[in-house]
């Protein structure tokens, strides 16, 4: 079986995967980092977002292999500090401000998203550019109006990182 | 999704070869290919990943065209300050393909050697008469595409670039099917030194020029010498989004928006 090592999270990480083997396998199953969700598993819903290079990609549509030697940063990897002191980054501690979420599971997909949609397009984002930035990810409880509010602030909070 | 063998090829020669064994496939962006493998609408025994290809990669000048190499992803077309100066309608093209996330990782070769029916880069690439390079030749965008997912390629052939040339005046002007984001009719119209084109995507089997709007706006580029004009259903897409009598229609109007657009 094929070796593939990369950076995750700011760690060196390395496994044996099949040729078949999805990037989001690898985070989920490899290295047991199940913040990152499967949604659709057809690459609609975005639920599965991480940053791949610095770019934001849906991770069940990347194969392990392809992310040899790649920097890759996870939802577990947005946060700084330990358990006992941990901060979280702005983009979260909007989400959790503004409660931009209903149940929850298209979150980690959305942050990771909205620090994308940051970085391509800056700090101040009206709601129509929001929304248009965000089509690639869904949430089926339709919970948007929040997560817009939380997006626009989260953006802004970016500005003095 | 069946297993394959992964190859990850250092240069274009090793490329070419690892493809000309049986069953490979080349992987670009992965955007369209992967979902197709995960759904066991196909299957093969090798892909031969391009991503380790930099020089397949980038948009540069090339005197009077744009040279956009076949692993540039959709998002560094539409956000490239050269395309943005030189050939916008290119860049809100790019802009408007999938969505953000798609458009980071899918590039314009994936997209044309794939050749969807509802893609958009294909109504680019004939609309402006590009030349597609390949590791062996160049073919005419009106050789290129042949149908349903089916192109000029030989099975071993690679796509390097892209060359569009810079027309006077052109834009893209697309209907989109909301869920999927495709095009469920795009007109690309283009005029420039060499005359009048107009080609039209997601409304057939692959992309096609549509050449009564050609003839009328040789004449004169307005969209007031489209009236009257009217497209045949005959081979035209009808399914559960839209009848051939739908798409027929939307044909006419997305060309009328895209001359509006470019005479702006």
């Amino acid at each position: 079986m094929p070796t593939v090592a990369m950076t995750v999270n700011g760690k060196s990480v390395a496994g044996n995967v099949e040729g078949r083997t999805l990037l989001v396998q690898f985070l989920r199953e490899h290295l047991q980092l199940t913040g990152t969700h499967v949604g659709c598993d057809t690459s609609q819903c975005g639920c599965c977002t991480i940053h791949l290079n610095g770019k934001g990609v849906k991770s069940c549509a990347v194969l392990a292999l392809a992310c040899e030697g790649a920097d890759v940063v996870t939802i577990e990897g947005l946060a700084t500090g330990g358990t006992a002191d941990v901060k979280l980054h702005p983009m979260q501690e909007a989400f959790r401000e503004h409660h931009g979420l209903q149940c929850g599971f298209c979150t980690p997909g959305m942050i990771m998203s909205a620090v994308d949609m940051v970085k391509r397009k800056g700090h101040d984002l009206d709601e129509k550019a929001i929304r248009k930035q965000l089509e690639g990810n869904i949430c089926r409880c339709t919970g948007y109006h929040n997560i817009v509010l939380a997006v626009q602030a989260g953006a802004a909070a970016m500005k003095g990182n | 999704m069946y297993d394959f063998a992964y190859l990850k090829p250092a240069s274009l020669s090793d490329a070419a070869n690892q493809l000309a064994s049986p069953d490979s496939k080349l992987l670009a962006g992965g955007m369209s290919l992967i979902p197709s493998l995960k759904l066991r609408l196909n299957r093969y025994a090798t892909l031969v990943d391009l991503g380790a290809l930099a020089d397949l990669k980038g948009i540069r000048r090339e005197g009077d065209a744009l040279v956009i190499g076949a692993m540039t992803p959709h998002a560094e077309v539409a956000a490239s300050d050269e395309v943005l100066t030189v050939l916008p309608a290119l860049a809100s093209l790019a802009e408007g393909i999938g969505d953000p996330l798609v458009r980071n990782r899918g590039t314009l070769g994936g997209s044309i050697a794939n050749a969807d029916p509802a893609a958009d880069y294909p109504a680019a690439v004939v609309g402006l008469g590009a030349s597609v390079i390949t590791n062996r030749r160049t073919i005419t965008a009106d050789d290129f595409f042949k149908g349903v997912f089916e192109t000029a390629l030989q099975p071993d052939e690679i796509i390097t670039a892209v060359r569009f040339p810079i027309p006077k005046r052109a834009a893209y002007a697309k209907y989109r099917q909301p869920a999927s984001r495709f095009a469920l009719v795009g007109v690309f119209a283009v005029q420039s030194a060499n005359g009048v084109r107009v080609a039209v995507t997601g409304a057939a089997p692959s992309v096609f020029r549509l050449a009564a709007a050609e003839a009328a706006l040789i004449k004169r580029f307005a969209v007031a010498a489209l009236d009257g004009i009217t497209l045949d259903t005959e081979g035209l897409n009808s399914d559960i989004h839209a009848s051939a009598e739908y798409r027929a229609h939307a044909v006419v109007e997305m060309t009328k928006r895209a001359v509006a657009a470019a005479l702006k």
